[in-house]
């Protein structure tokens, strides 16, 4: 069982006090905290290592260059990508789905085809396919939701069809905490000769993430939401499918040959990653790896279960005063990402007021404005964990809800 | 309790009043001004309509909101204190009432305390200022009006 005292301990930020009171973080999904060895690894880079990487044949450079391809060769290994060049460093997930509609789909994509989405997407994974269908002339369409918040797949076979070019679907909604189905979408999107991808914003930092396993086509994620520093994010792709794309951006670092007429592309990560990279970020992100790895990401997904199971019976107290949990009842098809609508109080006053209680909690549309609008409400509040929170932690969380609305109980309404 | 530091804003009298009983809260029917504004942030929202008299000051005001109860609040507060002004009188106040919602240097804050004083009960909602991420809040109600009233213009 994993010692949950000693993960805090490496986490200088949980000891700090908010307005009073101990820290209780559960932004978990808007981004991690980052721990002492992550910290330290930016330190030890600036300090001892700092140097232009794929460049200098000096000492620093190519131990740099050591660092930087080491930590790709952690996160390949991390999702079982198998050869690192198919982990393309980015900025973030945005831009790793953005580098997809870019270079893949702009040329892939023709009029009169789909792109298959769910009504649960991340802005980042709706905003650049209206844009790609628009100028393609090819169409969206959505796989329905039942009334808790998850697929109904019962009409898959006329939505996924053989005009459907990408099917492409988050892993686990920031937004609900729905985990979806994605190895048997990834199949039915295959059988009918489209490419696959993975939002995995969310569940690479959370569970077991196998890209072999899910045989997905692409596979975008964020450094920042797993421990890793910002900045930093990546993008798995088919080695074929890779292959076959156009570059992104041009310029430095991503060319084989240059002439004053034209250029001819680098090798693969290269050719995705034009100009000085993120190094030292990159290297901190295989710190994070390497921690999330000794902790193994079977004991967090187990751990976090149990945790959000108890948060769920302990939500019950916040029900039966009037408050609303959005997405699946059942722990098994969620991941920990508590999604609430409390009566009498709005989101937004509540998050001011559990940000007194030193409780930091998101409010809002979550960057799924669409999805949120169709549970009715013009916001929810939203407390999401990471391995390092506590049952205790949680009890804090839902003492403050009905603190908060029995104090606008008395008041404002 | 915890909340104590709260009280100043979610337990102020007209802020619980209008809070309670919002103000002006029908729909006008062809109005001369109509507008409304949304954070996209928080997704709070609000709508107003006005109606003017013969020498063109508000007459009649109507004031739809969905979002916290700052936004809320705001919202009824400014449909009162709207009555009389010209156009020009509105945006005019728009302009004083971001200025010292917005005052950080501690000069500007010094004329925004005294400034607060004087403006009714306006002068409730100049409480947010303590909790800077809600001072968008406060200010949603006046982006509505200045972009209606200067799509007029
Ligand atoms: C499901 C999902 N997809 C994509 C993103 C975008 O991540 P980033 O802002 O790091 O690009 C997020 C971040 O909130 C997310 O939760
Ligand atoms: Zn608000």
């Amino acid at each position: 069982m994993l010692d949950v005292q000693k993960i805090r301990n490496d986490f200088p930020i949980l000891g700090r006090e908010v307005n009073g009171h101990p820290l209780v973080y559960m932004d978990n999904a808007a981004t991690t905290q980052k721990p002492r060895q992550v910290i330290q690894a930016l330190v030890d880079y600036y300090e001892n290592f700092n140097a232009n990487v794929h460049r200098g044949v000096h000492t620093l450079s190519m131990e740099a260059t050591d660092m930087y391809e080491d930590a790709r060769k952690k996160v390949a290994k991390f999702i079982n990508a198998g050869d690192p060049d198919t982990v393309i460093w980015t900025r973030n997930a945005s831009e790793s789905l953005n580098l997809v509609a870019y270079s893949w789909a702009r040329e892939n994509v023709e009029s009169g085809e789909n792109i298959v989405l769910t009504p649960m997407e991340h802005h980042s994974n709706l905003v650049p396919w209206q844009e790609l269908t628009r100028e393609k002339n090819a169409a969206i369409r959505y796989i329905p939701l039942d009334n808790e918040g998850v697929l109904d797949l019962s009409d898959i076979d006329s939505i996924i069809d053989d005009r459907t070019a990408l099917v492409s679907v988050v892993h686990m909604s920031n937004a609900l905490g729905t985990v979806n189905p994605i190895k048997k979408l990834c199949d039915l999107a295959h059988a009918r000769g489209a490419k696959f991808l993975v939002d995995g914003a969310q569940s690479v930092p959370h569970m077991v993430v196998d890209v072999k396993e899910i045989d997905c086509d692409f596979m975008a994620f964020s450094g920042h939401k797993m421990m890793g520093p910002t900045g930093i994010g990546c993008l798995y792709a088919k080695k074929d499918v890779l292959e076959g794309m156009k570059p992104f951006l041009t310029g430095g670092e991503m060319v084989l040959e240059v002439s004053y007429e034209k250029a001819s592309w680098a090798d693969l990560p290269m050719k995705f990653e034009a100009g000085t990279p993120n190094i030292a970020d990159a290297i901190a992100l295989g710190v994070a790896v390497d921690y999330l790895e000794d902790i193994g990401m079977a004991n967090i997904d187990e751990y976090e279960r149990d945790l959000t199971g108890y948060a769920l019976n302990k939500f019950i107290d916040v029900e039966e005063e009037g408050g609303k949990l959005f997405g699946p009842r059942n722990p098994d098809q969620r991941g920990g990402i508590i999604s609430f609508d409390t009566p009498d109080i709005h989101p937004h006053d509540l998050g001011t007021l559990l940000d007194q209680m030193g409780i930091a909690v998101r409010t809002g549309h979550h960057c799924a404005m669409p999805l949120v609008r169709s549970l009715g409400v013009a916001a929810t509040s939203r407390a999401s964990f990471y391995v390092y929170n506590t049952k205790k932690e949680v009890d804090v969380l839902i003492e403050g809800i009905l603190e908060a609305m029995r104090y606008f109980r008395d008041g404002v309404r | 309790m915890a909340l104590g530091s709260l009280n100043d804003l979610y337990r102020d009298k007209v802020i619980l009043d209008h809070c309670r009983n919002p103000r002006n809260s029908a729909v006008l029917d062809l109005p001369d001004v109509s507008c409304e504004a949304i954070n996209p942030f928080c997704g709070d929202e609000i709508r107003f309509q006005i109606n003017l008299d013969d020498s063109d000051r508000v007459r009649e005001v109507g004031f739809q909101g969905e979002g916290c109860a700052i936004n809320q609040a705001a919202g009824s507060i400014v449909s009162e204190a709207l009555n009389g002004l010209t156009l020009t009188d509105v945006l005019d106040l728009s302009k004083k009432f971001s200025r010292i919602m917005e005052a950080s240097l501690p000069k500007d804050v010094v004329v925004a305390d005294k400034e607060a004083i004087n403006l009714g009960e306006l002068s409730a909602l100049y409480k947010v200022r303590e909790f800077p991420v809600r001072v968008k809040c406060a200010l949603l109600v006046w982006s509505a009006l200045d972009s209606g009233i200067s799509t007029l213009a």
